[in-house]
This record gives structure tokens, sequence and C-alpha cells, in this order.
């Protein structure tokens, strides 16, 4: 066995978990780690904010499907990641976070550069840890890697007090790590799967539900499968965007509060509602107690606090989704359950009628539409880039004109819905697939947050693309004023804002403005043939709202259409 | 609303009942009671917690706890068939009139009395809640100085 010091421990089990990249940013109590870092082939990505680190952590998990990696200092370096934190919790991303520490004599000391960043990510981490001795730093990393990755995802910390870092001990690689008090449930009970086909046997109008649960599990190709043999039609949640593809003629489109027309009148009519790798927040519910009201309900989700947590369930399945999605797909195979188009004719015939009565729409005039710069976009990349987002109704937009074929493709914050999450993702999907088309598809609010980290994406020249839907407000806010609070437009106008082209030339990167229709094809692209980063500003219509739009507390058949 | 008694094993390390208590805090779930402390095992603490709530809020409460990575073992006791005891310390005030009234309660209700000064019994009662609550409501009108109780803990009952 080896003799190593902390911060070589740490880099033995980063190798070990097969680590590309770290995201990180430093500080006194992290020298010893990045110093040794840059002795590893793992590629350190230097932010220009920490917030930032933690949302490209969570951008290259997204993209990669694999773990994503930060590092900071103690005290403000990890104060600064709590918002990257929180975000890829609600989300469920696979996240391992290393923060520096004050020495362990120093803790309760009230430090320079102290914070207690185990007690306040508790309630936004899955797990977290603070080492206290350097023989224990290998099997603490391991099961930070294992918990990140294993059940439901999500981030997990690991706080690191310098001594710990710098003192030493024996090392040997660990196995993949065992814990009494930890076990997810991956397979489903049997008895379960065959009661929810008894429910899809019976059932003549079934609608399959899907989440970010099924990207996390690789379970796309599944779920496709069951929906085809069922003949259902699919809707997915913001976070499942990708798991069924956006051009089948079984699509939907998104459910929820800017679902589209159909996707909402669905859930109204449906008599079976199966989610998989769903959690029915209120975004997508609605009322609750006018969700689905005909429908009886599978639940299929790792989680055991998802099922009927919002929604009463009839069929309950805890296991991955995956998994389950194979057991539910054999199950009729072998009774030979196969549903035809034909067979389900007059309930895909009434769908179609609400999507050609209600399509998603906008009125086409002399100034830029929203709308219109993403079906460009969709266009120009044949639908074929990773699309990250910031908040608000660019990242509606997003979701609604972006019709995303394959998972891993659709890259934002919904649960948080954390502004400033765009950029920094971006950049992280941009370093997990560096051969792919990657967007920031930007309000001129969020893009603000941290737009820092244009000098990131220029000083490695990583060619990530900003797509700026500038309306000069805080457009979602915005909306919101203009439909339920007579028009007062509170401190959400931001008409004195940078010039963003000029702005991104300033940090080394094309930027590009457009203000008229016939300009945004040639601006996107030239923008996207542009070999390096580059920041698109499109002047768009200042008071553009995103229909549909189900108001807050009503059921979501109840939808606002412009 | 209904009480529930919940057992949980947890390892025994630190920050582990800020979990527990930060889950409840988090989601806006109660916490009537609680005692911890080590099991045989020493990495292993056993946590009994009282808390509030309807059926769906009590299945929330008990897989929420579940999925916390400290803890072992959750069960719920409510409805099943267990020992539940909580012990007591009421200081109250003893004049001459009440002494002899005093003792005949703690003689009743089979407590002690662990400290005597001129003017107050401390009385130490081990039972039930509903226990305590009788002996609490005779002692009262004598006037209660000071309480500590320690909360309830329990363990399900072997078959027979
Ligand atoms: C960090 C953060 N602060 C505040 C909000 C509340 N919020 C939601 S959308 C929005 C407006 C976003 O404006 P902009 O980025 O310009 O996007 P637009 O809606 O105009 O597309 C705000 C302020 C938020 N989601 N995140």
């Amino acid at each position: 066995m080896k003799t190593l010091t902390g911060a070589q421990i740490i880099m033995a089990v980063l190798k070990d978990e097969g680590v590309d990249t770290v995201f990180g940013f430093p500080g006194g109590v992290v020298i010893d780690i990045f110093d040794e870092l840059s002795r590893t082939d793992i590629q350190h990505i230097l932010v220009r904010h920490e917030q930032g680190a933690a949302h490209a952590a969570d951008g290259y998990a997204r993209a990669k499907g694999s773990v994503g990696v930060f590092l900071v200092t103690s005290g403000p370096g990890a104060t600064n990641t709590v918002s990257g934190l929180a975000s890829a919790y609600m989300d469920s991303i696979p996240v391992v976070a290393l923060t520096g520490q004050v020495p362990t004599g120093l803790i309760g000391n009230d430090a320079f550069q102290e914070v207690d960043i185990v007690g306040i990510t508790r309630p936004c981490t899955k797990h977290n840890y603070l080492v206290k001795r350097t023989e224990d730093l290998a099997r603490v990393l391991k099961e930070a890697f294992h918990i990140a990755r294993s059940g439901r995802p999500g981030p997990v910390l690991v706080d690191l007090p310098k001594d710990v870092t710098q003192g030493k001990a024996k090392y040997k690689p660990l196995s993949e790590p065992k814990m009494a008090s930890y076990k997810p449930t991956y397979e489903p009970n049997v008895k379960q799967l065959r009661k929810a086909v008894e429910l899809i046997k019976e059932s003549k109008r079934p609608v399959v539900f899907s989440g970010g649960g099924v990207i996390l599990s690789g379970a796309s190709r599944e779920l496709t499968a069951f929906a085809k043999m069922l003949s259902a039609p699919v809707t997915a949640s913001l976070m499942g965007l990708g798991s069924f593809p956006g051009t089948d003629p079984l699509w939907l489109g998104m459910l929820g509060m800017h679902g589209t027309y159909r996707a909402n009148m669905a859930i109204g009519a449906c008599d079976l509602l199966i989610g998989v790798g769903v959690r029915f927040d209120d975004r997508v519910t609605g009322k609750v107690e006018t969700f689905a009201p005909n429908a009886k309900i599978i639940h299929v989700d790792i989680d055991p606090t998802s099922i009927s947590k919002n929604i009463p369930v009839t069929v309950p399945v805890v296991g991955d989704c995956k998994t389950s999605l194979k057991g539910l797909n054999s199950l009729l195979d072998d009774e030979k359950i196969k549903f035809t188009r034909k067979s389900r004719k007059s309930w895909l015939d009434k769908i179609e009628k609400w999507k050609s009565t209600q399509p998603l729409k906008y009125e086409q005039r002399d100034v830029i539409k929203p709308q219109y710069v993403i079906e460009q976009l969709y266009a120009l990349t044949k639908g074929k880039a990773i699309i990250t987002t910031e908040v608000g109704q660019n990242q509606m937009w997003a979701a609604q004109y972006y019709h995303f074929d394959r998972p891993n493709c659709f890259v934002t914050s919904g649960g948080l819905g954390c502004m400033g999450f765009g950029l920094p993702a971006a950049i992280g999907a941009q370093v997990a697939c560096p051969n792919r088309t990657v967007v920031d598809v930007a309000g001129d609010g969020s893009i603000q947050m941290n737009i820092q980290e244009l000098a990131t994406a220029a000083q490695y020249g990583l060619p990530v693309k900003v797509v700026i839907l500038n309306n000069r407000y805080l457009g979602m806010v915005r909306q919101w004023q203009e439909l339920f609070y007579g028009k007062r437009y509170v401190a959400t106008d931001i008409e004195l804002a940078p010039d963003f082209a000029k702005l991104a030339e300033a940090y080394g990167v094309l930027g590009l403005k457009a203000t008229k229709p016939e300009e945004v094809g040639p601006v996107l692209k030239k923008g996207l043939e542009s070999p390096g980063p580059a920041v698109m500003d499109f002047w768009v219509e200042r008071e553009e709202g995103v229909y549909p739009m189900v108001p807050a507390g009503k059921a979501i058949t109840e939808m606002l259409l412009a | 609303m209904q009480k529930h008694t919940v057992s949980l094993l947890v390892d025994n390390e630190p920050g582990v009942l800020s979990r527990v208590t930060g889950l409840f805090s988090g989601r806006g779930f109660n916490i009537e009671s609680l005692c911890v402390a080590e099991t045989v095992d020493p990495a292993i603490s056993r946590i009994t917690l009282v808390t509030l709530g309807d059926d769906a809020i009590a299945e929330q409460i008990i897989k929420q706890l579940n999925k916390l990575v400290n803890v072992v073992k959750v069960h719920d006791l409510t409805g099943t068939d267990y020992v539940e005891r909580e012990m007591a310390l009421i200081k109250v005030s003893a004049k001459a009139g009440s002494r002899a009234e005093i003792l005949r309660i703690v003689d009743i209700f089979r407590c002690k009395v662990v400290d005597v000064s001129p003017t107050h019994y401390t009385i130490e009662v081990t039972g039930t809640a509903d226990k305590l609550e009788a002996i609490l409501s005779l002692l009262k009108p004598m006037g209660i100085k000071e309480i500590a109780r320690t909360g309830a803990i329990a363990l399900g009952r072997e078959r027979k």
C-alpha cells in the first residue's frame, strides 16, 4: 500500500471514478488540491464565479449522463455554489462538490473564510460529508460518487479541511461501497407490474407522461417502445423533453403551465395516465383536485417519496425506470398485447382535432418574434443541438419550439428555475460533448446573472453559442404583471442594459445583433458557423407572451390561449 | 390528525440528528417529542419521535426518513403492538397543608420523590403520556414550579 497525501488520494479516487474534468475556482485552503490536480491528466476548467462551476458540472453531467465534479474554496467559494447545488438537487443531477474547509483545529472558531457549508447545504444536497481524517478520504469520496449517481441521483458535497488534504494516509483503491443505510430499489415488484398491465389492457384512452427520471435512467428507448406498443400518446414534463421523439406522431408536446393545448386536454380526458420518472410537481398538475379527473394512474419512480406525494396513485411501481419499463414491455409481449393506431382511432382522432384547432402559434409581424428565432435555430441546427436555457419566457419558448428527438439534449434548470444557469451549463455541456453544437437560449435578464462565464468560454475556446431573446424586460414576471397585476410593470423593465454584442466583443467573443425578422436567419447562421463562442442578440417583440398559459391554481385544462 | 410514534435506527454520527430534524422543519412536519441515544451497537443510535399528521403525511414522513442516507431503519409503531414510556421530573410546591396529599398522589401513581426541600418535592414519574397528563393535572392545583419531560421512547412487543 502506498502512502499518499490527502490531495493525492483525492486525485487517485477521481481517476478511479473516471473523472476527466473538474470545474473549479481556487482559494487558500484548496491550493494543495489544485497543485495535485495539475499533475494529473484531468482537465481543469477555471470558471469566473463559483456558481458557474456548479452549473457547469451540472450541465456536463446532464449532457454526458455521468457525474459532474467541481472544486471550490471554503467560505464564499462554497456559499457561491449553493444555488447550483440546489438546482442540481431539484433536478436530481449527479454532481460531486468538493469544497475546501479551514483546518480541523480551527473549525468552530469563526476562522477566516470558515462557513458551515455542510450545515448550509444539508437540505439542498442528496447527502454531504465533512471529512475529519485523511484515512477516511478515500472511503468518503467513493461513497460520494456512489450516492450521487445511484438511485435517484443528486449532488453530494464533500467538505475538505486543509489539514486533511495535506496529511498523509495509506491508500489502496476501494471497490464500489456497500452501505447498510443506503440501498435504492432498482427492481420493481412484479405483482405491481402485473397490476399495471391489467389497467393497460382495460384502458381506452391512455396517456404516457414521461419525466426527467426516464432520461436519468437511460430509458428513452424502452419508453418509446412502450408507448408504441400501446399506441398511446406521450407527453412530458420540462425535464422529460427528449425522452420521447418530439417529431413522432404520438408526441403531444409538453404538459403543464405552458404545455400544449392537446397535452393538457388529453390529461383532462384520459382514462389511464402512466407517469414514468415524474414527480407531479405543481407546474405540471395545476390545481391537483382537477388533475386527470377521469384517470386511473400508474406511477413508476425510483423514489418512493415521489409516489402519492401530490397525486393519489392507483398502481405505484417503485423501481428504476429502465428496469421497470423493460419489465412492462416483456409482460405486454408475453401476453401479445399490442394496440394499433387503428384500434386507438377515436382517441387519437380526438387529439388530432385538439392539435389542429389549437396548435402552438404566434403572429408574425415586422418585429422579431422570439418563437421565430427558436424555429430558425431548430431549422439551422437540424434539431441536433444541445440546448441549455436560462429561466423565464426564453426557457418556455425553447421547450415549446425546439423539438427534441433525443435525450440529454435539453439542459434546463427545471425544479429550481435558476436564472444564470444556461451559460455555465452550456460550457459544461460543451466540455462534455466537444463535437456538438451547444446553444444557450437566454433572456436579457438571466444572461446578466452569469455573463462573466464568457471569459471561461473564450479562455478554453469553447464554441458555445448564446442566443439572447432580448425583450428588455424580465419577461416572464412582466407577463404575470400584464395578466394578473393590471399591467403594472414594477421592477421588470430593464431597458437600460449593455450592448450585448459589444460586451461579447470585450470578452473576445463574437458579438452579433439582429433587430429585424429578415436578419434572424443570417445572424444565426453566422454565429453558429463561427468557430468559437458567439453571442447573438435578438431584439424581439417586447411584450410577447408565452401561451398557452394555465394561471396558477387553475386546472390545466383552463388555459389562456393568447 | 393522528399521533404517530416512529422508531428510527440511525448511524451514530455527528449531524445525523440535524438531518432528521431539518427534514421535519424543511417539509413542515411536526415533532411532538424526540428522544435519542446509543443502542447496544455503538455505531447505531435509536431515535424515537412522536409526530402528528394524517395518514398521507405520516406516509410521507416515513418515506422521507427512509430516504436519508444515515437512516438504517424506520418503523412506524402506530397501529402495531408496542410499549411506550415517558419519564418526567416534576418540581411541585409542597406546603404544610399539601405535603400529605402529594405523597398520596405519588403513591397512587407509583412514582418516587427524588428530592425534598422545605418548600418543594421533586417527583419522578414514568408511564405513558396519558399517565403523565393525569398526574400533572392532579398536581397542578398545588403549584408546579418546573417540569422536565423526556418525550416518549418505545419498542415493539415481541410475540407471546
Ligand atoms: C435567480 C432568480 N431570480 C429571480 C427569478 C424569478 N424570475 C423568473 S423568470 C424571471 C424573468 C427572467 O427574465 P429574462 O431572463 O429576461 O427572461 P425572459 O422571461 O424575458 O425570457 C424572473 C426574474 C428566478 N427564476 N431566478
